[in-house]
């Protein structure tokens, strides 16, 4: 094979689907050949036959939309916070001075340790699902802002002086717009990470949501219904990173991305 | 009468690493007058762009001070419109928003503006293309629509640093005579930041000529051909002349710059 020869869509599209069959084809013969024992790997069709039970019989569709709404609470928590705070800092040099340090520590607290904390602060309700999400993005994502935006191009700071721009006026209409794409893909990001946490999130002290049926399926030994809750974390993840991925491209037709 | 006045203008560099600081431009003293289209000739490094800088309020010098009708120059503002080198129309903004960029920042009302922006349009011969993205233009469309943005804002000096740089040789010829016909019809003052001879020649009232770096003047010519200028004068007599005269003295100055480096 060329090195960087680039693949045809076509084939593209086939190998990607290649991998998932055979994916979906060894486990199959793992499961189904006997080759592992059910109780630790349920197969396939068991899995499917879980999951629509799951569907129909449990009112799972409430979990995973409880679970939605939580990812979707905490992204726009972190968000509403990070940005702007992110964007101050990479613009004012003396506001990074004063809270880069202390972002840069507390971007290694980890947010799973954080759980019993915020769960004798704020219970086990809505908000503690919210503040586990916030804890574990907000600061990640106020230094790759504050990064992005001290990296503007300064090229466009200095013609924006000469046409007459003010300091408010640069901030405002040069380094917000020029950062704009990158942060709202920063937000992507960020999207896939409160995915990962919000489950962590309802294995611990939850009584519903996708994360709560995985932690309740594994004391009944039902790893159908576990493997069936993993698969649609996946695909709602891909879902939304597709629409996201989408969106900014429809916000952003003037960047090359 | 002149227009800006530069005296003394040096800047120093801080040395680097506890090293002896660089002295990038000698004391420089010039005078522009109103309507003059000067262009500063120089090799690489010899602090050219630093001296426009310092007129752009973009640096300080160390030395010395610019005034612009007698006011004395601190910081960059809309009284010199400026054209880099490099692509700086902002990516997000259309090429009418672009043109518009400084009116808007002065607070003109949208209906105003959108008049002055078509004039501007039409000068530099961009109808068609007001609403394409810079990333969608060629790099000779880019700079026609960064003259036309600097322009639209109607400064009292129009600063430019090699802004044919980047461009090929043919659209390099056809973007002179655009801007000097621009200057012919609608005078203004002018100064144009060159290492191309024939350029600074072409475009140019007065080309005043530096030395390798430390920068300072080292001529002052006067360019007495008569305008409208057209391409075929590059062929000239009077025009080789200068051009030999030119090139003997700048030669000096670069071969002085590659023995430093």
């Amino acid at each position: 094979m060329r090195p960087l020869h680039p693949v045809s869509p076509s084939l593209r599209t086939v190998l990607g689907i290649a991998f998932f069959v055979l994916f979906v084809a060894f486990w199959a013969w793992i499961t189904l050949g006997g080759h592992v024992n059910r109780i630790f790997l349920a197969d396939p069709l068991s899995m499917l036959r879980d999951g629509w039970r799951l569907l129909v019989e449990d009112r799972f569709w409430l979990d995973i939309l409880i679970t939605i709404w939580r990812v979707f609470g905490g992204f726009v928590l972190a968000s509403v916070v990070a940005v702007p705070l992110g964007i101050a800092m990479g613009a004012w040099k003396p506001v990074e001075a004063f809270l880069e340090p202390f972002v840069s520590f507390a971007r290694y607290l980890p947010a799973s340790a954080f759980i019993p904390l915020l769960i004798l602060w704020a219970g086990i309700g809505e908000l503690e699902k919210l503040l586990v999400i916030f804890v574990g993005s907000v600061f990640q994502v106020i230094l790759i802002i504050a990064v992005k935006v001290g990296s503007t191009r300064r090229d466009l700071v200095e013609a924006a002086y000469t046409l007459g721009s003010t300091n408010n006026g640069i901030v405002r209409r040069v380094i917000m717009p020029a950062n704009a794409p990158e942060i709202a893909e920063t937000l992507r990001l960020v999207l896939g990470w409160a995915w990962t946490y919000v489950i962590v999130a309802e294995l611990i002290g939850s009584s519903s949501g996708i994360g709560y049926m995985i932690i309740n399926s594994q004391s009944r030994l039902a790893t159908g219904q576990i493997i069936f809750g993993i698969i649609v974390i996946g695909l709602i993840g891909l879902l939304s990173d597709f629409a996201f991925k989408a969106f900014n491209r429809w916000l952003f037709p003037w960047s090359l991305a | 009468m002149s227009k800006l006045l530069i005296e003394g203008v040096a800047r120093t560099f801080a040395g680097v690493r506890g090293g002896e600081p660089v002295r990038a431009l000698m004391p420089v003293d010039l005078v522009v007058a109103a309507n003059d289209f000067i262009t500063i000739l120089g090799p690489s490094g010899c602090g050219k762009s630093t001296l426009l800088r310092i007129v752009a309020g973009l640096e300080a010098p160390s030395e010395g001070r610019v005034l612009l009708d007698g006011k004395a120059v601190t910081r960059p503002g809309p009284d010199r419109g400026m054209v880099f080198q490099s692509y700086t129309l902002f990516p997000w903004l259309t090429v009418a928003e672009n043109i518009a960029f400084g009116l808007r920042e002065r607070g003109m009302a949208e209906e105003e503006r959108d008049g002055i922006v078509a004039s501007y349009v039409d000068l530099v011969g961009l109808k068609g293309f007001e609403n394409h993205w810079p990333k969608q233009l060629s790099g000779g469309m880019q700079q026609r629509t960064a003259i036309a943005r600097a322009l639209a804002n109607d400064p009292e000096i129009l600063l430019l640093d090699e802004p044919f740089g980047a461009l090929d040789n043919q659209t390099r010829g056809l973007m002179q005579e655009l801007l000097l016909g621009i200057w012919e019809r609608r005078k203004k003052t002018v100064l144009f930041v060159t290492h191309d001879i024939e350029e600074a020649i072409f475009m140019a009232s007065r080309v005043i000529v530096m030395t390798a770096r430390p920068g300072r003047i080292k001529s002052d010519v006067a360019i007495d051909l008569p305008h409208p200028r057209h391409y075929t004068l590059k062929t000239s007599p009077e025009f080789s002349a200068l051009k030999a005269r030119l090139t003997e003295d700048i030669r000096v100055e670069a071969m002085r710059t590659a023995e430093v480096h």
